[in-house]
């Protein structure tokens, strides 16, 4: 418990106030009033108007499309579905900035809409909605879709044996029981698009900017430190409350429901009118989907065969001090040391959560640890580069502050798939243990690690396909010449010309493949399909 | 005494779950507590095992207090109420478990676990999965598993609780037997007095507790400790009574007695057999209300006037349908007067 506690104390606890003292101390005073200055600052209205309606126009489309996916995948039983979850799925590990490269190659300047009809739509808002449809789909698959897997379907059927319609009973008995899952589902959704930041970077342009990009512009482009702290401490309170209200909604969901096998509820589909719902959920997923992804591997190749791949691999001086194809060991590097230290830290803090004697301080600990999650990715990056680079702890020069961040970030999932699993284990189990002569860390050791041995695993895999893509905090505290992958991306975009372009859509596939390997591995793995992520 | 509890007392909140248990068992003696859920029986066996710590009193073991000494040293063993086996081994993994614990040679192990599943009728099993078993199949791998270690007790909650009745009758035939083969000392709960007779020694009664009663299965049927204990067991015809010479003044009339019987004021048990049926102008008048086919017999449920229900059990042939009158007489061979 102890070394988990530090960590966040050091790591997280310790940048945030350090934000918090940036923005409201000037001159050695505090100035609360600064908030309110802020605040009254037309663009900065303009950025908290935009960063809101955005991301409920996203969480409302993402619903729209998402929901009839999350019954046919409940429901119906298909050839094929393993494959199409799988391909549902792989969106939510990619990184962002992969994502706003395919919708770039998709629809923006000389994407596949531009030569087709000469439609562009990258400067528009619907690129934006889009990207966040396409990275949130496999949330509100996932979690409402594998709450409505394990409904018992003989509760509807009593419902219609007592004389209720098909769709009364499935009003009356189906959705009340949906309910707090569609609710928790759409909370996430709407955090993860208020709290965009890669997609809007990338795709926003300079005419749409959330506060996140927002950030990270007064940070790095006009440098003034103290606003973007202000306007950190707002999206950290916005984003605090999100996360209250989803830890709410997720309490109210562990209300005693009949679940039944998954295996059991979904059926082939029946009549053409079944048949015609569920290719049309295909077609969304293909167009939504593959697509973009498609596009993005196609223009990688863009007429020059593997030229822009090999383009990676030389030094042209420009955007780097070291070719691009760098980009892909430290990456990798900085993944690997990220995972070792979110899945150790995670992994303690998942055993201590667990154990029974766990009070209210602990219980709490519980919540703090999911805010790096949504306290963005830019928050931790943005406290790393003002807390952590000067005395007493500088780490500026140290390669180990890139994978700390990223440890951060990841540490909310690592948690997340270990504590239902840790949770299942039977205390009786270990107890059968114990008088069969065990002694408590023995019985650990034989009864709760192999049970526990596959989540480590899959924490692990998630730990280090969220370092892989993770982009808000690393291009804050990634030093110039040991870029990662999506640094590089977004660095190349940022140049004109066809080659980088080129270059980026290559490395982002790179990026692409790695993340959806691991995602399949990770797929052969899971069991079960309950989890959050 | 193998076992000797002294005053052992257990607290959830207040509430005190074991409240002063005084409790011995002997070597090779099997002893089943038995009594209603919540009164305490399974903490009882967790406290032996060290998996419940005490609040107050002593735990003995060969005469050694056991405060201190955790669930993995104490060298008993329990089988779990719905068997705890170990779901990702096999059924050999899970009765070579205790042995591993205790640093047994891999030869050795495997002799043992060959052995036991032999005993407990399932030769060749080892490399089966547990999740692959029947429940009673389940029920025989536990027992392996718990005596592989070669328990000084072995302690069994609810041991046959969740199998089917047939299966339950041929098992706990099979177990004392087996028990008694080997000369283990077994502490037992369970809740079904039917099970308890067969397999014990020796019945501990419990209620909220405390220790109701303790004897062996005959003594407890045929002279239940008091009320509760005698309900407990199924009779229902139980009413205080003044009892004088012989005679026994009841809400159901004067009834005989046997002859010794402590005097005063007492609770009377009438066991079904005792409720003689006449015909309606002799004895205590009464309605039949209800009719029970139990097999053997015919349990019959007489509503006498101003006076508790009375049960009484009847041949095939002459039991009366419901709505008849009859009456009454006592038989005081089947009369006990309790506590």
């Amino acid at each position: 418990m102890a070394v988990p506690v530090a960590f966040f104390a050091v790591f997280f606890a310790y940048p945030v106030a350090a934000i918090v003292a940036r923005g409201l101390r000037t001159d050695g005073a505090w100035q609360p009033g600064r908030i309110a200055d802020v605040l009254a600052q037309p663009d900065v209205r303009q950025v908290l108007w935009f960063t809101t309606w955005q991301a409920l126009a996203s969480t409302a489309l993402t619903l729209l499309v998402a929901l009839p996916g999350a019954y046919v995948f409940a429901r119906y039983d298909f050839p094929g579905k393993q494959v199409l979850r799988a391909v549902v799925t792989v969106p939510f590990v990619l990184p962002t900035v992969v994502v706003g490269s395919a919708f770039l190659a998709l629809v923006g300047r000389g994407g596949l809409l531009d030569d087709l009809g000469g439609v562009r739509l990258d400067t528009t808002v619907w690129a934006i909605l889009l990207a966040h449809v396409f990275f949130n789909y496999a949330v509100v698959v996932r979690t409402v879709g594998g709450l409505w897997s394990q409904l018992d379907p003989r509760q509807e059927e009593a419902a219609r044996m007592l004389g209720a319609s098909r769709f009364g009973a499935w009003r009356t008995v189906t959705l009340p029981a949906l309910a707090p899952a569609v609710a928790a589902a759409t909370l996430m959704v709407f955090l993860f698009t208020f709290t965009s930041f890669g997609v809007v970077q990338i795709l926003g342009g300079p005419a749409f900017s959330t506060l996140e990009v927002e950030i990270y512009r007064q940070t790095s482009e006009i440098f003034d430190l103290s606003t973007a702290a202000v306007l950190t401490m707002i999206q950290f309170v916005a984003v605090g409350s999100i996360l209250a209200l989803h830890a709410w909604t997720v309490r109210r969901r562990e209300t005693a429901l009949r679940l039944v096998d998954a295996s059991v509820t979904a059926r082939r589909p029946r009549g053409a009118g079944q048949w015609a719902f569920l290719g049309a959920v295909v077609a969304t997923v293909a167009v939504l989907i593959v697509l973009p992804l498609a596009v993005l591997v196609q223009r990688s190749f863009g007429g020059a065969g593997l030229g822009y791949y090999r383009a990676l691999t030389e030094d042209e001086g420009g955007v780097f001090l070291v070719p691009p194809i760098e980009a892909v060991g430290n990456s990798l590097q900085y993944a690997v040391a990220a995972t070792a230290i979110a899945v150790v830290i995670g992994g303690l803090a998942a055993v201590a959560l667990t154990r029974r004697d766990a009070g209210r301080l602990v219980r709490g600990f519980d919540a703090l640890l999911m805010l790096p999650l949504g306290v963005s990715a830019v928050t931790v990056g943005f406290g790393f580069l003002i807390a952590l680079d000067e005395p007493p702890l500088d780490l500026r020069a140290s390669w180990i502050l890139v994978p700390l961040a990223q440890a951060l970030v990841g540490v909310p999932f690592v948690v997340r798939t270990m504590l239902p699993v840790l949770r299942a284990v039977d205390g009786r189990l270990r107890e059968a243990a114990a008088v069969l002569g065990a002694s408590p860390w023995r019985a650990w050791r034989e009864v709760d690690l192999p049970m526990v041995r596959r989540a480590l695993l899959i924490a692990a895999g998630f730990a280090f396909a969220v370092s892989l893509g993770e982009f808000g905090a690393t291009v804050f505290i990634a030093r110039p010449e040991n870029p990662t992958l999506p640094v590089a991306v977004a660095r190349l975009l940022g140049r004109p010309g066809d080659l980088n372009y080129g270059q980026a859509m290559a490395l982002s596939t790179i990026l692409m493949i790695v993340c959806a390997v691991a995602l399949l591995v990770l797929e052969r793995l899971r069991t079960d399909r309950t989890g959050e992520f | 005494m193998l076992l000797n509890l002294e005053s052992a007392t257990v607290r959830f909140g207040g509430r005190a779950v074991l409240d002063g248990v005084g409790l011995g068992v002997a070597e090779h003696e099997i002893v089943c507590v038995l009594g209603p859920s919540g009164s305490g029986k399974s903490t009882l066996l967790r406290a032996v095992a060290g998996l419940q710590p005490l609040d107050s009193g002593r735990i003995l073991l060969d005469g050694r207090d056991q405060a201190g000494v955790p669930a993995h040293k104490r060298g008993v063993g329990l089988m779990f109420q719905d068997h705890q086996l170990f779901p990702q081994r096999d059924v050999g993994g899970n009765v070579a478990f205790g042995l591993r614990m205790h640093g047994a040679a891999r030869d050795e192990q495997s002799r043992r676990v060959r052995e036991l599943l032999d005993l407990v009728g399932l030769p060749g099993a080892a490399g089966r999965a547990v999740a692959a078993l029947s429940g009673g199949e389940q029920q025989r791998v536990a027992l392996a598993r718990a005596l592989a270690p070669s328990p000084r007790l072995l302690m069994l909650d609810e041991p046959l609780g969740q199998l089917d009745r047939s299966l339950r009758e041929r098992l706990v035939v099979e177990l004392r037997e087996l028990f008694g083969r080997l000369g283990t000392t077994v502490l037992a709960v369970t809740h079904d007095q039917g099970e308890a007779f067969a397999l014990a020694d020796r019945v501990v009664v419990m209620r909220d507790g405390r220790i109701a009663q303790s004897g062996t299965p005959l003594e407890v049927w045929q002279r239940p400790a008091d009320a509760f204990v005698a309900r407990f067991l199924g009779f229902e015809n139980v009413v205080g009574a003044t009892v004088a010479d012989g005679v026994a003044v009841t809400p159901w009339g004067k009834v005989p007695v046997p002859d010794g019987a402590p005097r005063g004021t007492r609770t009377l048990l009438v066991r079904p057999a005792g409720v003689r049926l006449v015909p309606a102008d002799e004895g205590l008048r009464c309605t039949v209300a209800a009719r029970t086919f139990r097999g053997t017999h015919v349990a019959v449920r007489l509503r006498p006037e101003d006076a508790p229900l009375l049960e009484a059990a009847c041949a095939l042939r002459s039991a009366p349908e419901v709505g008849d009158e009859v009456g009454v007489e006592f038989d005081e061979a089947e009369i006990a007067v309790l506590g």
